[in-house]
């Protein structure tokens, strides 16, 4: 996935690429249970989004990362505080957002291609539709399997087709949702790149959800870290980290691996080598650990 | 279609010259003529042991007739024009019936399976009223609609209504809600949702649905023509059992087996057509 691969989503369509803000206002979300109580999820979520910023969502599993993104993309609603995207209401499945779901969701009895299709903006003409799944297919690398159905295809190829037909929505909003989460560790480093490649291109504002520390740090302009403070229930933002340099970044970068330590700080996870008392050399790089 | 799964996603030329699995020599049981001989080795040793059994006397001819006269029973039905009659008379009921039976089936099964509010309607009554035995409907058929082919007609349309209307519903109700929300976040929804995602969902349990439904339909026919009919296979069934013609009634048996079991294997074919095309 070579940066030449760039050119092809450069006339995307008819439609003049564009990228919205998105704004989260004193956000919160409480899920009922059982016995009438309810549990909440997420409290005083107070962020504003750039347009065209790439945006990683941090923190550990269970705490409203991903409830947080289905907000955005309007999959589901807050129970206080409101999501704007580009200063209007999110509506109910906003069409301003494509989602990249965690799962490929693909449907089984479609071809690769016309799975991507199915992202297309509805209006779209038959032959602008061809021509951008024709090109989204090359840009993903799955042009010689564009007429396999899903279950002929790795969980890899899979999960490209669904980020293709994300893209193929030309979204404002792109709301990524631990996209590559299940893929094996090269395959994932490909995709990033290939995340990458794309939002150069067409340079739309991103939502992130990841796990995975080196993958909001490859990625994001920035970096929010959700969790709960021992206070109150439910997760705010409890970091945000602005991501030094530009994409796409060395993956070995000693400043990024300081970050790196500080933001599984904030996960919870213990630098090994200092609570250890090894002394950490700065000569040596950390990459690959 | 060929089936080809590659872990090496970025280069597919060479992965899809891999050849498939290693055959390990094709296993006896995948061979089409021995699954053709094997499913008819019990018939055969059924039959055999029927003509022996019958034509030694061992159980006197007026309890079992031997297939020699059933035989010659059905080419004296063919003889007298009343063979095709009677199949025709019969197919003609199962289909008219199946056909409006699975419609309505589809029908009520899309309504309960999609709406909420259909569901909480519908569903105690349609559950009720498939409690009820096929045979309690006759005489009340029989009392409204008299003896024609309307009474016939609707009890196989109840008989073939309840497969078709249980299996869509359950499907309906169980398509995957990822594939759905995900086909709803990218403006799906209404007709086109159905369309686009739930429909093409639940074709091959709906299939299978009507393949139970036609068999269902064939058993009700019987019971729809054992009372009140002067044509047709549930009428040569009881009616020779009356005039004690055992062979007649060997014969209807045979013939609504085989044609059961043919008309099952037609909608088997397509089903598994659909099996591979939408899963």
């Amino acid at each position: 996935m070579s940066t030449s691969t760039v050119a092809p989503i450069a006339g995307l369509g008819e439609v003049p690429n564009h990228a919205y803000g998105v704004r989260f206002d004193d956000l919160g979300r409480a899920f009922p249970v059982a016995g009438g109580e309810s549990r909440q999820v997420l409290r005083d979520v107070e962020l504003e989004v750039e347009p065209g910023e790439i945006l990683a969502i941090l923190g550990p599993s269970g705490c409203g990362k991903s409830t947080l993104l289905r907000i955005a993309g309007g999959l589901d609603a807050p129970t206080s505080g409101s999501v704007t995207i580009d200063g209007a209401p999110v509506d109910r499945y906003d069409a301003r957002c494509a989602v990249g779901f965690q799962e490929p969701r693909l449907l089984p009895w479609r071809s690769v291609a016309a799975n991507i299709a199915l992202g297309l903006p509805r209006g779209t003409a038959k032959a602008d539709g061809r021509a951008v799944v024709e090109r989204l297919i090359e840009l993903v690398g799955l042009a010689e399997f564009a007429d396999h159905r899903p279950r002929e295809i790795s969980g890899g190829m899979a999960q490209r087709t669904s980020l293709a037909r994300a893209l193929a929505r030309n979204p404002g909003v792109l709301l990524l949702d631990e996209p590559f989460g299940a893929l094996d560790a090269l395959t994932r480093l490909k995709m990033q790149d290939l995340l990458l490649d794309v939002h150069a291109a067409a340079p739309t504002t991103v939502l992130l959800v990841t796990h995975d520390v080196d993958e909001a740090l490859q990625l994001a302009d920035r970096i929010i870290l959700l969790g709960n403070d021992g206070g109150a229930p439910g997760a705010d933002i409890r970091q945000t980290v602005v991501v030094p340099g530009h994409r796409p970044r060395d993956r070995g970068s000693a400043e990024l691996a300081e970050l790196r330590g500080r933001l599984l700080d904030g996960l919870g996870i213990d630098r090994h080598g200092s609570a250890r008392g090894v002394e950490v050399t700065k000569t040596i790089p950390h990459y690959p650990y | 279609m060929t089936q080809q799964t590659t872990d090496a996603p970025s280069r597919p030329a060479p992965a899809a010259a891999r050849p498939a699995a290693p055959r390990l020599g094709r296993r006896l049981v995948d061979r089409k003529w021995f699954v053709i001989v094997g499913g008819a080795i019990i018939p055969v040793i059924v039959l055999l042991t029927w003509h022996l059994v019958s034509e030694n006397g061992i159980v006197p001819t007026s309890q079992l007739p031997s297939p020699t006269m059933v035989w010659l029973a059905l080419i004296d039905l063919i003889e007298r024009g009343l063979f095709w009659q009677y199949v025709a008379i019969s197919t003609q009921r199962v289909l008219i019936g199946f056909a409006i039976g699975a419609t309505l089936g589809l029908l009520f099964g899309a309504i309960v399976g999609l709406s909420k509010l259909g569901d909480i309607l519908l569903t105690p009554t349609l559950g009720a009223l498939r409690a009820v035995p096929s045979l309690a409907w006759l005489p009340l058929l029989i009392l409204w609609l008299k003896l024609g082919e309307e009474s016939k007609i609707t009890l196989i349309i109840i008989g073939s209504f309840f497969p078709v209307y249980t299996v869509v519903a359950s499907a309906l109700r169980h398509v995957d809600r990822q594939l759905i929300e995900a086909a709803r976040a990218f403006g799906l929804h209404g007709t086109r949702l159905f369309g686009t995602v739930q429909l093409p969902a639940v074709i091959p349990e709906t299939i299978a649905g009507l393949r139970l439904a036609l068999a269902q339909a064939w058993l009700f026919l019987v019971a729809a023509e054992l009372l009140g009919a002067s044509m047709g296979l549930g009428f040569l069934l009881t009616d020779s059992t009356n005039t004690g013609r055992l062979d007649r009634t060997f014969l209807a048996i045979i013939l609504l087996a085989v044609i059961g079991k043919l008309s099952d294997s037609l909608i088997g074919v397509f089903e598994r057509w659909a099996v591979r095309r939408w899963t």
